[in-house]
């Protein structure tokens, strides 16, 4: 009856088209052609593939923590999930696709991430962040105390067989790399359709103001679970991509804390909840040590040797997330808006 | 004349329609504070009920039990024919029970169609695969919360801030988008928790407006918390008075105007009247 009223007005809005798509496409169209093309096995080996797996562990991480609101310090521990568990994958079930294997060690690290995730249920903030570094530290203790998960390798080592897809060999510099940007392009796609799903709503109205989600009847235990599984699942590729396209040699210890922190650090930097921020925090963090070497080397000289080097890392990166906590809360992202609307509006008024 | 206290209620029972809302002897404590003592009253379906009194005496406290935040220590809830002992707040929006907060209580970073459309969120079946394959089935259904959610902007006069962040508007604006969000699953009982503190005068009269047409044109019976008299007084049908966690008056706004009682513990004296206390 009165609906008739209200529906009247409700359609005709005009939606503004975002110039987002055509940009997107150049990137994927420079990041695919490009390299390959002209890229040195340093770039791909010390660059490129490094970035895209932290920045699709960022991306993981920005799921639970940027959208969803809960703070995780464990990530690096479900990177090494998704890394032994392909591993273990490829080796005792050598018939199995590798692509198969990528989506069970996801699998795999999406139940880990689950179950540290009950957690959740209860505890809030700073008190989440402390129990997710159970993960951590518990997940490299039995990767390190129970030999199976490294075949038994006496210095818990393993060395991840040569990646093929579908019998076509990509253990070159240049096959890792494009062989890891197709993961992430797809991944990548699924989680931009999954955060603008009313899931993806659904997450950032339990980080906003959880009782009006509960009030409304958002279901808010299993959205939060679902955050975690989602945020492990995507981390545990990453970790895949981290062993088999990046270092092709893991050890527990290359997950540690400082790698959870990192991965953290990528979304603070980058911007929370945003995707392009998991991205633009990846390439600083992975950039930025190698410039400030340089830029070291050549003020200092001699002077500035490999610790030096790692301490004004840490000094510099620390400085870098205080100046961004307090300076820029949205990260990379919001800096990188400001400066495309203001190059925008310049040539508005140019022409 | 004294507002005459209402018997405790037996509600579905009584009369030919059930109420909207009942309460049942509601008792609720923190600590040794108590908030709510023995508090029965039944609200009718379609009326507008106002519940005021002095600050601390239990109005939001009664909110939260209604809408199952709090459980009480004893007493009972009826909604719509049910009574609960404790209102399972998961269920809240499936009972058809709306409210908002007395701060405001919107997703910052979604936007304002987001909110609104969240309010539908109970509704919707498709699994999170099916959202992020795009079936059919779930891309249907996010059509019809967009559009449910676009009837309310329109109705709620919030067209123009549409793709906005919620957490940019001005407070005034933010307030009426919790209220679209409480309405765009139509419910059959609304609870609002002070819906128009902070507001100016017009914003007062504009939101009286809307509250009145959701009643009117969408079919809701209204709880509301309110400090300014001279709202509650024009707005509601009838008005449950609260005094330190105790029910010491229900009846309609004259009822309440010449009631001693009321007058004593709440409203003051008459030329307090008009100006309110909210202001």
């Amino acid at each position: 009856m009165t609906d008739l009223a209200l529906e009247k007005t409700a359609t005709g809005t005009v939606r503004r088209l975002s110039p987002a798509p055509f940009g997107i496409g150049v990137l994927l169209i420079v990041a695919y052609g490009v390299p390959p093309l002209v890229a040195s096995e340093y770039l791909f080996d010390a660059i490129l593939t490094p970035f895209l797996a932290l920045a699709l562990a960022g991306l993981g991480l920005n799921i639970l923590t940027g959208y969803a609101g809960q703070v995780s310090l464990g990530s690096s521990a479900f990177m090494a999930v998704g890394a032994y568990a392909a591993y273990n994958l490829a080796l005792r079930l050598p018939g199995l696709p590798f692509l198969l294997d990528i989506l069970l060690a996801g699998l795999v690290a999406a139940a880990v991430g689950l179950l540290f995730g009950l957690p959740s249920l209860r505890l809030r903030g700073f008190y989440l962040a402390v129990s997710t570094l159970a993960a951590q530290f518990f997940v490299q203790w039995v990767f390190n105390k129970v030999g199976w998960f490294s075949n038994d390798s006496p210095s818990g080592i393993v060395t991840v067989p040569p990646l093929s897809v579908a019998g076509l060999p990509l253990d070159s510099s240049a096959g890792r790399y494009l062989f890891a940007l197709g993961v992430v392009t797809a991944v990548t796609l699924a989680v931009w359709r999954l955060v603008e799903s009313p899931t993806g709503r659904a997450l950032v109205a339990l980080r906003d103001h959880e009782t009006a989600a509960r009030v409304i009847g958002i279901p808010v235990l299993r959205v939060k679970l679902l955050a975690f599984a989602v945020s492990s699942f995507i981390i545990g590729v990453a970790g895949v991509l981290w062993a088999f396209a990046y270092l092709r040699t893991v050890e527990p210890a290359g997950f540690n804390l400082d790698r959870s922190f990192q991965i953290l650090f990528i979304v603070i930097i980058g911007g929370l909840a945003s995707l392009r921020g998991a991205f633009l925090g990846a390439a600083l963090i992975v950039v930025f040590p190698l410039l400030l070497a340089r830029l070291g080397e050549a003020l200092l000289g001699g002077l500035f040797d490999s610790g030096v080097l790692e301490m004004s890392q840490r000094i510099v990166l620390g400085l870098l997330i205080i100046t961004f906590l307090i300076a820029e809360p949205a990260g990379l992202t919001a800096l990188l808006d400001r400066a495309w609307n203001r190059i925008c509006g310049r040539f508005r008024r140019a022409g | 004349m004294p507002a005459v206290l209402s018997e405790p209620v037996v509600p579905p029972a009584n009369g030919n329609v059930p109420s909207a809302l009942a309460v049942e002897a509601l008792s609720l404590s923190f600590g040794g504070v108590t908030a709510l003592s023995d508090i029965s009253f039944a609200v009718a379906p379609g009326e507008i009920r106002a519940v005021i009194g002095p600050n601390g005496a239990g109005k939001s406290s009664l909110l939260n039990v209604v809408s199952g935040l709090y459980r009480p220590d004893s007493g009972r809830v009826w909604l719509g024919g049910h009574s609960f002992a404790a209102v399972p707040t998961d269920r809240l929006a499936t009972l058809g029970v709306s409210r908002t907060f007395q701060n405001l209580a919107l997703f910052k970073g979604l936007s304002v169609l987001d909110n609104v459309a969240a309010g539908l969120s109970h509704r919707l079946r498709a699994g999170v695969l099916a959202q992020v394959i795009g079936l059919p089935a779930a891309r249907r259904e996010r059509a019809e919360a967009q559009a449910k959610a676009e009837e309310l902007l329109a109705f709620l006069h919030l067209d123009d801030v549409r793709d906005r962040p919620a957490g940019t508007l001005p407070y005034g604006t933010q307030k009426r988008v919790e209220l679209a969000r409480a309405l765009v699953s139509r419910p059959r009982l609304l609870l609002l928790d002070e819906p128009m503190a902070g507001m100016t005068l017009t914003e007062k009269r504009d939101l009286s407006g809307h509250i009145r047409a959701a009643r009117d044109d969408l079919g809701a019976t209204i709880v509301l918390i309110e400090h300014d008299i001279g709202v509650v007084m024009g707005l509601s049908d009838r008005i449950a008075v609260l005094d330190y966690g105790r029910l010491i008056a229900d009846g309609t706004p004259d009822d309440i105007r010449n009631d001693p009682v009321v007058i004593d513990a709440y409203l003051g004296v008459a030329h307090d009247l008009e100006a309110g206390e909210g202001i």
